[in-house]
């Protein structure tokens, strides 16, 4: 028991604390140069430790002491206790949903293996999961579940302001994050009906697997449609650009947490953040092949044309370079969510609804259905 | 045996601790200087008018049910689509296809109702 208290508060440590909300951070950093590059500025570049000015960086850290050294206070007329616990049911279903999530394949112990069907086979002993923090099967099910938790944050912050901004921002939100889960469950039916499984690590091992002897079964090979459909959704989700109505600053200021300063403030835009980490790490698990290298498994790289060792690469190497390719999909896709946020103006809400309901909605349906009925004529 | 809800509980409360570190900083280093207008709720400047708690459009309703329905029918869709394979390998394939069909026809046609009856328009 003891054990499994110290390696979970191991890889928590490992996994969210230091991945995630280090990706988290340096993106609000990231987001600004981005915009600045996009416009033609040079961005955030004064904050200097001595001399170091390091491209600006240090700016996080002069954003997070600025937040700290705040006054934090609840306005007269709001709602004390519900403004008061508004950011944690932000901040918290944010980290919690990245406890399914693999970074890494099981580990087999005394590096004991075979490949067989394009995925390492443990021959001595239980595999081991050190590489994400809770081994749960049903992980795809208990991120859907999270992830529907973090609308009280926003919408109770929203509506325990007793402000006429938060309150319409609080309900957009809530409308758009229930709208949007729909559509994100949805359009991963298909994917489930290809690998047969909800549990995260499985699916991904599921995707080494080779399509006609040379083309990796990643999710965006097999459901090209629903990658799209779902990453649309998954940015709608985290109420980022181009779907930021609810915060939208030319209509209500700053939406659902206008009333908020100093820390309380920083929880409800880190969550935002980390929620953007979640979404490049669900899109590289689910379609992107999550730590999969193509024709590397835990002996070496494989030949694709005839399936034999072509080069022997040790197994603690290759673990490195699973999760190093893990660590590189999510940024490239942290980095394509900050294109996409500089690039596209905002939409409006009847637009948002219209998207939702009327597009993503329908074209999953029928996406379901072709899934379907391709894998009864394939059979 | 219970491994998997004992390392995601570790993780929430590691996450509810860091919140709560997080604050508890923010109120030792913050200063604490309340006035009568600061504590005011935010209206552009101007003097707070009435209440914010007032009625808002109805469509934020419809949206809320339609997710209820529609989200149960996911639940339902998700262990058929994990199974479907296996019900394929065991020849079944067909009956369980034509089965969802009939059930997504009939979500489609709510889909179509609340469509025709204008309950996803904002205007």
């Amino acid at each position: 028991m003891l054990v499994l208290i110290a390696l979970t508060l191991l890889k928590v440590v490992g996994i969210v604390l230091a991945f995630v909300m280090l990706v988290a951070t340096i993106m609000t950093w990231a987001d600004r140069k981005q915009s600045a590059l996009i416009q033609d500025r040079i961005g955030p570049n004064r904050a200097s430790i001595g001399s170091v000015r390091a491209a600006g960086l240090i700016h996080i850290l002069a954003d997070a002491l600025k937040t700290l050294f705040k006054e934090d206070f609840t306005p007269r007329d709001a709602n004390q206790g519900l403004f008061r616990i508004a950011p944690f049911l932000a901040f918290v279903p944010a980290l919690l949903a990245f406890a399914v999530i693999p970074v890494g394949d099981t580990y087999c112990p005394d590096g004991a293996f075979i490949v067989q069907n394009f995925r390492d086979v443990c021959t001595a002993g239980a595999q081991a999961d050190y590489f994400r923090v809770s081994n749960m099967g049903a992980g795809l099910l208990c991120i859907f579940a999270i992830v529907s938790l973090g609308v009280y944050g926003a919408s109770i912050g929203g509506w325990a302001s007793n402000n006429k901004f938060a309150l319409i921002g609080g309900v957009r939100v809530t409308a758009q994050m229930v709208s949007y889960e729909v559509t994100m469950g949805l359009t991963l039916v298909g994917l489930l009906m290809i690998y047969g499984t909800v549990d995260l690590n499985e699916m991904v091992r599921a995707q080494g697997t080779l399509l006609w002897g040379f083309v990796p079964m990643w999710g965006i090979v097999t459901q090209p449609v629903a990658f799209f459909l779902f990453f649309t959704a998954a940015i709608a989700e985290t109420k980022r650009p181009p779907f930021d109505i609810p915060e939208a600053e030319s209509e209500l200021a700053a939406g659902y947490f206008v009333e908020y300063s100093s820390m309380r403030f920083a929880l409800f835009t880190l969550s935002e953040y980390v929620a953007s980490v979640l979404v490049a790490m669900m899109v590289t698990t689910l379609f992107l092949g999550g730590w999969q290298v193509p024709y590397l498994y835990g002996d070496g790289l494989h030949n694709p044309m005839t399936g034999d060792l072509a080069l022997s690469i040790p197994y603690l190497l290759v673990k490195v370079i699973q999760i190093g390719a893990f660590c590189f999909k999510v940024l490239a896709l942290c980095w394509l969510q900050l294109q996409v946020r500089w690039t596209l103006p905002r939409f409006r809400y009847d637009q948002l609804m219209k998207l939702g309901w009327k597009v993503i909605l329908p074209l999953s349906l029928i996406n379901v259905l072709v899934t379907g009925l391709w894998l009864l004529v394939a059979a | 045996m219970y491994e998997q809800y004992i390392t995601l509980g570790i993780l929430a409360a590691v996450a509810v601790v860091t919140g709560a570190a997080i604050l508890f900083l923010n109120s030792i280093l913050g200063p604490k200087r309340w006035t009568a207008s600061k504590l005011d709720t935010f209206e552009t400047g101007n003097e707070p008018e009435g209440d914010a708690r007032q009625r808002f459009s109805i469509r934020f309703y419809l949206v809320a049910i339609l997710f209820i329905l529609f989200d149960i029918e996911v639940v339902f869709l998700f262990p058929w689509a994990v199974l479907y394979r296996q019900y394929i390998a065991a020849g079944l394939g067909l009956f369980v296809f034509i089965e969802m069909l009939v059930f997504i026809s009939i979500l489609g046609v709510g889909l179509a109702y609340v469509w025709r009856k204008g309950a996803l328009e904002w205007d």
